[in-house]
């Protein structure tokens, strides 16, 4: 495994040396989705075996690096794993014209941040962990500003950067915690002590908001709807894709391993922030105009229903319902795994079209099905997962997760029993509109009337492209119909994390998923999709040969009105009127209407998120505030600063006297 | 391998399917006579699929591979969704298959494809219904699935089989949670059916018209697979409301003797419930199209409210 983490590095080096010989360069990306794959390959394997750790001679003395593979990591190395090599497949078609300065450079930044995210699974004490963890953040930030030039995007970029910092600070408060009870930052030291409840909470707590800074939790989610959408479309994808689950690993590693006494409320915190946040991020997605911004904010509202799963699952963990706990577990690991593949396969579509069109407003694009097949088919694939419907992999995880809601009432505290159903309800709210926005996406890019005439010349998607959007679809499709095969996988983790797994329940027919027994609930989605496809097959053939397929092709109808033009098509904006309509109270809407009598008129509205008011302005206000103050220190003048240094000796030899 | 089941789930699909449009034919008769009007024959929805299976197909221009997938998937899933459900008996070798809320899923892959077809073509029509469409799905669907939760709770199971055993075998007694339940399933039904007060299935060319709007561009056999799909839905919301708040008279697994009587029983709540939909429909006047999410918020906070009694009276004794 640290033999691919260092090929990576090295591949980097030598595309940096290469320079700028754009086509070199491109040809290299297959071979790091060789090793990406071997890397899934390898961490697949891994998650049968015993944790094996490694002490390499390198970082500071008297604390060298160690290192771990056990089941944890090895699943989210094995996401991490899966998701690049259809990335990288897909980059060495997509870096084949000029998006960014020097294409070395950028293939640098990119395995050096796959890199990084790897060490960041494998590290197992403190130190390696954040060296990894910063790299990761800096790579990141590299590759988010490669196309520097606008200022919007240095700007998303600094943002991403501020965050990305304040979470690590917290995170290193949260490992100082740690550390501070066992005497070492080495991980197995952490497990080994039994640290009191209060520091225990005041850690989780740390690691709630340094984590939740990366992924996205609400409140610390402004940067990421700025910054996922500012990078090249495959490092977007990895960004949403795999970078916010090395947040996700962290957490469970913090909560679930590192502190072995989960308490209710750090699980009742978690699944009420998940949920909250999960709701947020759909209702924003809905009035996004912006392809990539839709996207990311997508992947805020997934990012909290796995959230709002981790935290049932320590709900379940604290009254020792164990059962249960490895049942919501699973359903937000299974979540992870599906989010990444759907995630970065609709993010390199987004890829492609820009690709084809220059265009990423939602408003300028429409019907690409007929200009790019490949692409509106594949990503037909991840709409369908991502909106939650059978017989694809997302339904099967948010499945398994509302299992796990209707157990609940098994709960021993009666307080807790209340606010399960409106839990459930928010869930189910967040999964019925993640389809209104994923129709919306899929039906504004790619079916209709192109809105710009511009479209008619866009190029289907090339071979390298082409092939790393059939490899994440094809995952899609295998995860949702055959997901007893991925649990059964997954329960590794779980038995690792929790001491038991689900076991038995999922060690039945492998045609159907069966949570508890299957009288209590089951599901096939290898014969779901079986009868459909009989059915449908046996209806066409029926039809066929009743009837004569007599077909005839004219103007479209729409009611006999006769001048249509494709501006006249439902547009994004319009889509998301309704929504804005309905949770009107929590956008910032900004608008003008225009004049009756106007012989042009011109509407504008802009939508914003009130935290962004709320909460990150005053705070950046107090900084500057702040920072005006201690500005007033500085004259540039020696003279003061030797004052200074005068008046500060004398303070410490008064205090040293004292 | 019994065949026996099999040959009982099939016939009983096959009779569900064929059987569907005669539904949509008495609720229309029962309209028509409570208007005054002389009603049309109860066999009219079959001439007319027959009619329309007969005309060629007229496809609008840049209509996509999709816009003449979307007809069979629709219909294909909904034959899958009508033999999930418990019909005359209990038991059958494709109830395990999808639970509630894979039927849910179910349905809401149906409508998917439904809502993007009819953006396919790209006109205004089209892409209105399919965002009128959807806002109201996205509403309907948490307020379908916290109905289906509270039998769920009470029966320990999302398995539909097992609901309906238990809720069959449990003495009459009443439930102030399925009561909600009750009540917000109507509600859910009259929205995803396109029925008065959400959406009114009698008119064609109006500003506000939802499904109409949807299928606008659909002529001949793809039209008439969607209209056989839509009288189809309302056999499966009908005979779910029948499963869960009526169950008694269905057969159990294997009880081969009651079978006729609970075929007679099924066709009576059916002939009931299309009734007093039609009477509903007559009473009701249809809401404004910025109403409609308040309709369905209403729904979706009873069965909300069912969940929360649900829980408060104690987990379902």
């Amino acid at each position: 495994m640290l033999g691919i983490v260092s090929f990576w590095l090295a591949l980097g080096v030598l595309g940096l040396s290469l320079g700028r010989e754009r086509d070199g360069v491109r040809l290299l990306y297959p071979a790091s989705a060789i090793a990406s794959g071997l890397v899934a390959w390898i961490a697949g394997h891994a998650l049968f075996l015993p944790p094996a750790s490694l002490v390499l001679p390198l970082g500071l003395p008297g604390l060298p690096f160690h290192l771990r593979l056990d089941s944890l990591s090895a699943f989210f190395l094995f996401v991490l794993g899966l998701a690049t090599t259809g990335v990288s497949l897909f980059a060495t078609g997509y870096f084949r014209t000029g998006a960014t300065a020097s294409p070395g450079l950028t293939f640098l930044q990119y395995h050096v941040f796959i890199a990084a995210m790897a060490l960041v699974m494998l590290a197992d004490d403190a130190y390696l962990f954040m060296v990894a963890w910063e790299t990761m953040a800096v790579s990141s930030y590299f590759l988010v500003t490669s196309d520097h030039r606008h200022e919007a995007i240095r700007g998303a970029g600094f943002l991403y950067l501020v965050v990305a910092h304040v979470g690590a600070i917290t995170l290193l408060l949260c490992f100082g915690v740690l550390q501070g009870f066992a005497g070492s930052y080495a991980f197995d030291a952490v497990r080994g002590v039994a640290i009191p409840p209060v520091w225990a909470s005041v850690a989780f707590a740390l690691a709630l908001a340094g984590f939740g800074a990366k992924a996205g939790f609400l409140p610390l989610h402004a940067w990421l709807p700025e910054a996922h959408p500012a990078a090249p479309s495959p490092v977007s994808a990895l960004m949403s894709g795999v970078m916010l689950k090395t947040a996700i690993y962290g957490l469970l590693r913090v909560s679930l391993d590192l502190l072995h006494t989960p308490s209710v409320a750090w699980g009742v915190s978690a699944l009420g922030i998940g949920l909250v946040t999960a709701l947020f991020g759909v209702m924003f997605a809905a009035v996004q105009t912006d392809m990539k911004r839709l996207l990311a904010y997508s992947s805020i509202e997934n990012i909290g229903i796995v959230l709002a799963g981790i935290g049932l699952a320590i709900v379940f963990h604290a009254y020792g319902m164990h059962a249960l706990a490895a049942l919501a577990l699973l359903a937000a690991l299974y979540h992870c795994l599906n989010h990444a593949i759907f995630k970065s396969l609709l993010f390199v579509s987004t890829g492609a079209v820009m690709h084809a069109t220059a265009q990423r407003s939602l408003g300028r694009l429409g019907g690409l099905i007929h200009r790019m097949p490949w692409v509106a088919w594949t990503a037909l694939v991840g709409t369908l997962s991502i909106a939650g419907l059978p017989p694809l992999n997302g339904f099967v995880s948010e499945w398994l997760l509302l299992q796990a809601f209707l157990l609940s009432p098994e709960l021993p505290n009666s307080y807790l029993r209340m606010l399960v159903p409106v839990a459930t309800a928010a869930l189910v709210l967040a999964a019925a509109f993640a389809g209104y926005v994923m129709v919306k996406f899929f039906g504004v890019v790619f079916l209709g009337q192109p809105r710009e005439p511009s479209l008619q010349d866009a190029h289907d998607a090339d071979r390298w492209q082409r092939a790393g959007m059939l490899f994440l679809a094809a995952w899609c499709v295998v995860l949702g119909v055959l997901p007893v095969f991925a649990l059964r996988a997954l329960d590794t983790v779980t038995a690792f994390l929790l001491g038991t797994g689900l076991g038995d329940a999922l060690s039945g027919d492998w045609l159907f998923v069966t949570p508890a027994t299957a009288e209590r609930a089951s599901y096939s989605p290898m014969l779901f999709l079986a009868v459909i496809v009989g059915a449908l097959a046996a209806v066409y053939l029926f039809v066929r040969v009743r009837y004569r397929m007599r077909t005839r092709r004219g103007a479209a109808w729409d009611c006999g009105f006769p001048a249509q033009t494709p501006r006249m098509q439902d547009t994004a904006e319009g889509f998301g009127q309704p929504i804005k309509q309905i949770f009107e109270p929590f956008f910032r809407i900004e608008r003008s209407m225009p004049d009756p009598f106007d012989t042009a008129p011109r509407y504008w509205s802009r939508t914003e998120d009130r935290l962004w008011y709320g909460l990150y302005l005053p705070v950046g206000r107090a900084v500057r505030w702040l920072s005006a103050l201690v500005a007033r220190l500085q004259h540039g003048r020696i003279q003061w600063y030797l004052i200074y240094s005068f008046v500060t000796l004398l303070a410490l030899l008064v205090l040293i006297r004292v | 391998m019994p065949i026996l089941p099999f040959a009982s789930q099939f016939l009983e699909t096959l009779l569900a399917v064929l059987a569907a449009p005669l539904l949509i034919g008495w609720v229309n008769q029962c309209r028509a006579w409570l208007q005054n009007r002389s009603a049309p024959g109860l066999l009219q929805p079959y001439r007319v699929i027959r009619k329309l299976f007969r005309k060629e197909s007229v496809l609008a221009q840049n209509a996509s591979p999709l816009f003449r997938l979307t007809p069979y998937v629709v219909f294909g899933s909904m034959i899958l969704a009508v033999s999930i459900v418990p019909l005359v008996a209990t038991g059958l070798p494709l109830s395990p298959v999808a639970d509630v809320i894979a039927l849910v899923g179910l349905l809401a892959f149906a409508r998917v494809f439904m809502a993007l077809a009819a953006m396919d073509v790209g006109t205004a029509f089209g892409s209105l219904g399919a965002r009128r469409e959807m806002l109201v799905a996205a509403l309907a669907e948490p307020a379908l699935l916290m109905v289906f939760f509270m039998p769920s709770l009470i029966a320990q199971s999302t398995s539909l089989t097992t609901i309906v055993e238990t809720l069959a075998h449990r003495p009459f007694a009443l439930y102030p949670s399925l009561a909600f339940a009750a009540v917000a399933f109507v509600m859910v039904l009259l929205a995803e059916n396109a029925r008065i007060p959400i959406d009114n299935p009698a008119t064609h060319l109006e500003l506000t018209m939802i499904h109409e709007a949807m299928i606008l561009e659909y002529s001949g056999r793809h039209l008439a697979l969607m209209e056989w799909a839509h009288a189809l839905k309302l056999v499966i919301y009908f005979t779910i409301g029948i499963a869960l708040f009526l169950p008694w008279g269905i057969a159990e697994a294997g009880n081969w003797i009651a079978i006729p009587l609970a075929i007679v029983a099924l066709a009576v709540k059916l002939a009931v419930g299309g009734a007093a939909l039609a009477v509903l429909e007559s009473v009701s006047v249809k809401l404004r199209i910025f109403r409609a999410p308040e309709f369905l918020a209403t729904a979706f906070l009873l069965a909300v409210l069912g969940m929360l009694t649900h829980v408060l009276l104690g987990a379902g004794t």
